[in-house]
């Protein structure tokens, strides 16, 4: 079965159908992995026991930017290739990516307060992420706002794209603007300098965070093919009424 | 003359004339900036201290609220569709529209700045010093802008839509302007820099913005 192949919605629904189940079992698996090893993490010398929301706010923050990533790829389908399915991808994944970016956060400024002293600081990356927020919840507004799902995809793919300047703003912003919010530790030249008790959890845990989205991403993007599905069905009826 | 150029012309002639186009964003502004003294108090150091981000926040909000009228009004008489067809390449159209509305709205604003500059208690040199930035920076608040108007010139209630799709684009000119004018009043830091980063920016929007836009009138207009 070719990528072509997958275009058609009815094979996208019978592939997924047999593929989930076992990427639910994987993400299930990866998250109890992760889970014990970031609960017996060596406590930081400065942090303590703190570090370890680490492990779940620097996944969630690599998501929210790769779930854009993802969703300007599937608006360069929409507009250069017209892929059947890439608007319904591209619609799917915006509220998911909302969740992460709010969850990042979220648990930022929870793990902000016992350690800056603040639950929120106006500095380069917060406020970018904060942005990036926004972004995603004015995207989701558009798409709600036109009626035809195949018009507001169009809309919805230039906002993307539009707005996928952000990300390399949010990745540099901690080199750029010297503020409160430490500088790269993991994908940085001369590679990471976090320390190997604390990159195998963390590995792990943003593994199993992707391993989540992929999950939720394609359940939600069966559930948008059959919503519409349900649409022209209503429409057809009702069409057929006025008959 | 070109096609272009008329264009521009009928932009800013209808802009002119009719009584939502230029002049009632200049009205707008002025509100704006009385209004901020009755909220923070009337000490005149505090004003001062504020004036610059006082007249940003101004002319972003002024800029927002005439971008409705950019592509609404073409839209709901048909003139936007014999735009989108005539033989002038669209993003060309785009650009011209925007350039006339930036110089019906956006260029009023900036004639306003010294007369609200006084009200604000800003000397000579930080009160040109904001007039500077803001003429650098209107430009990208209109082209940018205008990617939000395009996207929304198909939605019948879009004026606040418009507004949450296009704020999250105009915060980096918002950041950078207030930066530039507070840099040429009190001073440590270069003026240069930021203002440098404002042209930039209002370079940028003027390449992306009118590609933008032309994208999103195709497609919603068919």
């Amino acid at each position: 079965m070719t990528l072509t192949d997958l275009a058609n919605p009815t094979k996208f629904l019978a592939l997924t159908a047999r593929v989930l189940p076992w990427l639910v079992g994987a993400t299930i698996l990866l998250f109890l992995i992760g889970l014990y090893q970031s609960a017996t993490a060596p406590d930081d010398y400065q942090q303590g026991a703190t570090v370890k929301i680490m492990f779940i706010h620097v996944p969630n923050a690599w998501l929210s930017m790769f779930v854009w990533a993802v969703m300007s790829a599937a608006a360069l389908g929409t507009l250069v290739w017209r892929h059947p399915l890439a608007d319904v991808a591209a619609k799917a994944a915006a509220p998911i990516g909302a969740a992460f970016t709010f969850l990042a956060l979220l648990t930022g400024s929870l793990w902000g307060r016992p350690m800056w002293g603040t639950y929120w600081e106006w500095d380069a990356r917060l406020t970018s992420v904060l942005i990036l927020f926004l972004m995603y919840l004015g995207l989701m507004a558009l798409w709600r706002a036109v009626e035809d799902p195949s018009r507001a995809a169009r809309a919805a793919a230039v906002l993307t794209l539009v707005g996928a300047i952000n990300l390399p703003i949010i990745k540099f912003s901690v080199d750029w603007w010297n503020t409160l919010h430490q500088p790269a530790s993991v994908f940085r030249m001369g590679g990471s300098t976090l320390d190997r008790a604390f990159l195998f959890p963390l590995l792990v845990m943003a593994l199993a965070f992707t391993l989540l989205f992929v999950t939720l991403h394609l359940a939600a993007m069966r559930n948008e093919i059959l919503r519409r599905r349900v649409r022209s069905l209503q429409m057809m009826q009702a069409s057929q009424k006025a008959a | 003359m070109s096609a272009l150029g008329a264009l521009i012309q009928r932009d800013i002639r209808i802009a002119l004339r009719v009584a939502g186009g230029a002049l009632i964003g200049v009205l707008f502004f002025l509100t704006v900036v009385v209004l901020m003294p009755f909220a923070v108090g009337p000490d005149l150091k505090l004003l001062a201290r504020l004036g610059p981000a006082i007249l940003w926040l101004g002319a972003l909000l002024s800029s927002l609220l005439t971008l409705d009228r950019l592509f609404m009004a073409d839209h709901e008489d048909g003139s936007l569709d014999l735009i989108a067809m005539a033989r002038t390449p669209l993003e060309l159209a785009c650009a011209a529209k925007a350039l006339a509305h930036w110089l019906a709205s956006g260029l009023p604003l900036i004639i306003a700045t010294p007369v609200l500059g006084l009200l604000l208690n800003l000397d000579v040199p930080a009160t040109s010093a904001v007039a500077m930035t803001l003429l650098a920076g209107t430009p990208a608040l209109t082209f940018t802008g205008m990617i939000g108007a395009a996207l929304a010139v198909t939605l019948h209630r879009g004026g606040l839509l418009l507004a949450v799709l296009v704020l999250p684009l105009s915060i980096p000119v918002l950041i950078f302007g207030v930066a530039a004018s507070e840099a040429a009043i009190t001073g440590p830091h270069s003026f240069g820099a930021p203002f440098a980063i404002l042209c930039a920016l209002s370079l940028v929007s003027l390449v992306v913005g009118p590609f933008a836009a032309a994208i999103s009138l195709r497609h919603g207009l068919d």
